[in-house]
């Protein structure tokens, strides 16, 4: 169930440059029960800005009543958001839209999890959640450059871990597609998140397997009223039919949605 | 509760709060937040004749107290709402309030004509102000002589009152709300949106993909506010006033200026509990003024003090 809670923010650490870890507790937690979904945050107390800011859950600890974001300070929200500090309380909706479900690997099966910028944080938490069940993780990570990375010992431990970066400052200079045309595992599910281009190149390469992409859209409500995020549906792109963002994924199957 | 119904055309409302259209949908998602039978009524989305996928996106952007959208009426289609959408809405206790939309004025008159029918829809809304579509919409909101025929027209097919949504985007906005009384409307809805643009720094282009949009939320309120104070006093047929409502103070000052209920809109995204929690709140405030009855505040601003000596002591 969608909830509204003040949260209070049990830890907050900058972990690569503008990009931020921020740990809340709230009973909300308790109503996060997948992967990939999202938590929509006022960042100021007034009006300005008026909208909420959606940012994917990263990690979750249940029995603590804990979750974790990982953001990257943008614009004006998610720079108020990187000046709050621990103690203070988050003004939090959610837990909203439809995640990756991890069921759709089984045990002994090879996922790869694919993500740029800042679409890795909800990998994390499919991660750990994947490899829990016996699945076998592979990370191909993209980020702009060396000091946007984040993450990569966190990942590693899950799993085998490849990094690029745009201007090859760290790991293979390139993009994730080049990391995985030179891999020669099995790839029985494919996760991803990023941006959009990125979700594009995936689709035309690997749509043909069991393929799920996590989408970006300006939101307005978050939860599915005001038709802001709408996509057209892949097998009728020109007509009526249409999937909202926040409430029918983020997380597509891969030829569900128009990218 | 006596101290929050109001009788208006057509509805008998409990209290005077509800969603504006098009930022509730058609109340499916809120049902799951809370209990719509709190609600005064429902806005519904407009509905056209034909399904309509709306405006590509960007369909939203932001601007300091204030939020563009060019969602370009994006709804299922009359068929599906009559079908669907309304019969589900009738597990509730509620009259809801049809916002009506079309391109051309036989399309208005068909979907009035049809949806007025349904149950549990207990006045119509005829959007002739939507200002993110191409054909239709904006230019019936504008002509004074234009909006009264349509008025007229659908007058003659709706089986429930019809209020007007008036918008702001005209130079003269009493002559537009004396159009459409001439036409037989039995209230007025105001205001729409105003029409507005962002361009983004780094791209230089404007921000929505339609590239202009409608400004709501709390940056217009003192528009509305004007709008009604001069509306309200220009004619005889009630207003239900929105624009930028976010708390109890705000629907005072809506009723101060003229308004006989108000609809909230854009603050249902900010904050999805916002209609329960102003309905909670209205009546502690009026305790705190003195004022017994919500209907007794309105159009306080510009009636004589003597009417409302009473309440003052
Ligand atoms: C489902 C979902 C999950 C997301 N998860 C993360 C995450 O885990 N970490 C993270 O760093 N970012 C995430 N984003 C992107 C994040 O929402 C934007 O970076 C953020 O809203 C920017 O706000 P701002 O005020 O700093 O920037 P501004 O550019 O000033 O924002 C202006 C407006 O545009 C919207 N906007 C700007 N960029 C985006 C975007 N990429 N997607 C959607 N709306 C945008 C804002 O919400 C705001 O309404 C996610 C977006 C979505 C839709
Ligand atoms: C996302 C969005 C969609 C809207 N859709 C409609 C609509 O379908 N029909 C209509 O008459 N008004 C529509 N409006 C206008 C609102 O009903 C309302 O008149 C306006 O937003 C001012 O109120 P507010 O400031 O409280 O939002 C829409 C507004 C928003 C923000
Ligand atoms: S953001 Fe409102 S419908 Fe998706």
């Amino acid at each position: 169930m969608i909830k509204n809670e003040k949260l209070s923010v049990v830890s907050h650490r900058k972990l690569a440059n503008r990009i931020f870890e921020m740990t809340l507790c709230g009973e909300l937690v308790t109503e996060m029960d997948q992967p990939g979904q999202f938590v929509h945050i006022k960042v100021s107390n007034g009006v300005d800005p008026l909208l909420r800011r959606p940012i994917s859950i990263s990690s979750i600890n249940s029995e603590k009543k804990q979750f974790t974001i990982i953001y990257r300070s943008e614009g004006q929200g998610t720079a108020l958001l990187a000046a709050k500090e621990g103690g203070q309380e988050i003004d939090v909706l959610g837990p909203l839209g439809n995640g990756f479900s991890e069921h759709e690997a089984e045990p002994g099966d090879t996922a790869v999890l694919v993500g740029g910028g800042i679409g890795v944080p909800p990998l994390y938490e499919l991660s750990k959640r994947l490899t829990g069940k016996g699945v076998t993780v592979i990370h191909v990570l993209g980020f702009q450059t060396k000091d946007a990375v984040f993450y990569e010992e966190e990942f590693k431990k899950l799993g085998e871990t490849y990094i690029a970066t745009a201007d090859g400052t760290h790991g293979t200079k390139g993009f994730v597609t080049d990391i995985l045309e030179k891999l020669t595992v099995r790839m029985d599910v494919i996760y991803s998140c990023g941006p959009g281009p990125m979700l594009k190149a995936l689709e035309q390469k690997y749509g043909h397997k069991k393929l799920f992409l996590s989408l970006e859209e300006r939101m307005g409500c978050g939860i599915g009223a005001c038709f802001a995020c709408v996509c057209h549906t892949a097998d009728d792109p020109e007509g009526v039919s249409y999937k909202k963002v926040c409430s029918d994924g983020p997380v597509f199957r891969a030829g569900e949605v128009l990218l | 509760m006596s101290r929050l119904n109001i009788e208006l055309p057509g509805l008998n409302l409990k209290n005077p709060v509800m969603p504006a259209s098009g930022c509730f949908g058609f109340g499916r998602e809120f049902s799951k937040l809370y209990d719509l039978n709190q609600l005064g009524s429902v806005m519904i989305k407009a509905t056209t004749k034909e399904p309509r996928f709306g405006n590509p996106t960007p369909r939203v952007a932001e601007t300091s107290a204030g939020m563009l959208n060019a969602i370009g009426l994006q709804n299922p289609g009359l068929d599906k709402v009559m079908n669907e959408e309304l019969p589900w809405l009738e597990q509730f206790n509620l009259p809801i309030i049809a916002n009506v939309a079309g391109s051309r004025e036989e399309d208005y008159v068909e979907v009035a004509q049809t949806i007025s029918k349904a149950p549990n829809v207990h006045a119509l809304e005829l959007n002739i102000s939507c200002p993110n579509v191409k054909e239709g919409g904006i230019a019936f909101g504008t002509i004074p002589e234009v909006a009264k025929n349509l008025t007229k027209r659908v007058k003659e097919v709706s089986e429930v009152p019809v209020y007007v949504k008036l918008s702001p985007n005209v130079s003269n906005i009493a002559d537009m709300a004396k159009a459409v009384e001439d036409g037989g409307a039995d209230g007025l809805t105001m205001i729409n949106t105003l029409l507005g643009m962002r361009i983004d720094l780094k791209t230089g282009k404007p921000v929505l993909a339609n590239k202009s949009g409608g400004l709501s939320g709390p940056a217009i309120k003192p528009v509305a506010i004007r709008m009604i104070h001069e509306v309200s006093q220009a004619v005889s047929i009630p207003i239900i006033g929105m624009g930028g409502i976010q708390n109890a103070e705000d629907v005072l000052e809506y009723f101060f200026a003229g308004a006989s209920a108000v609809a909230v809109g854009t603050a249902n995204f900010t904050d999805p509990f916002v209609c329960p929690k102003i309905i909670e709140e209205l009546p502690v405030l009026m305790d705190k003024l003195g004022i017994s009855h919500i209907s007794d505040c309105r159009g306080r601003s510009w009636k004589t003090n003597e009417l409302f000596a009473h309440n003052r002591a």
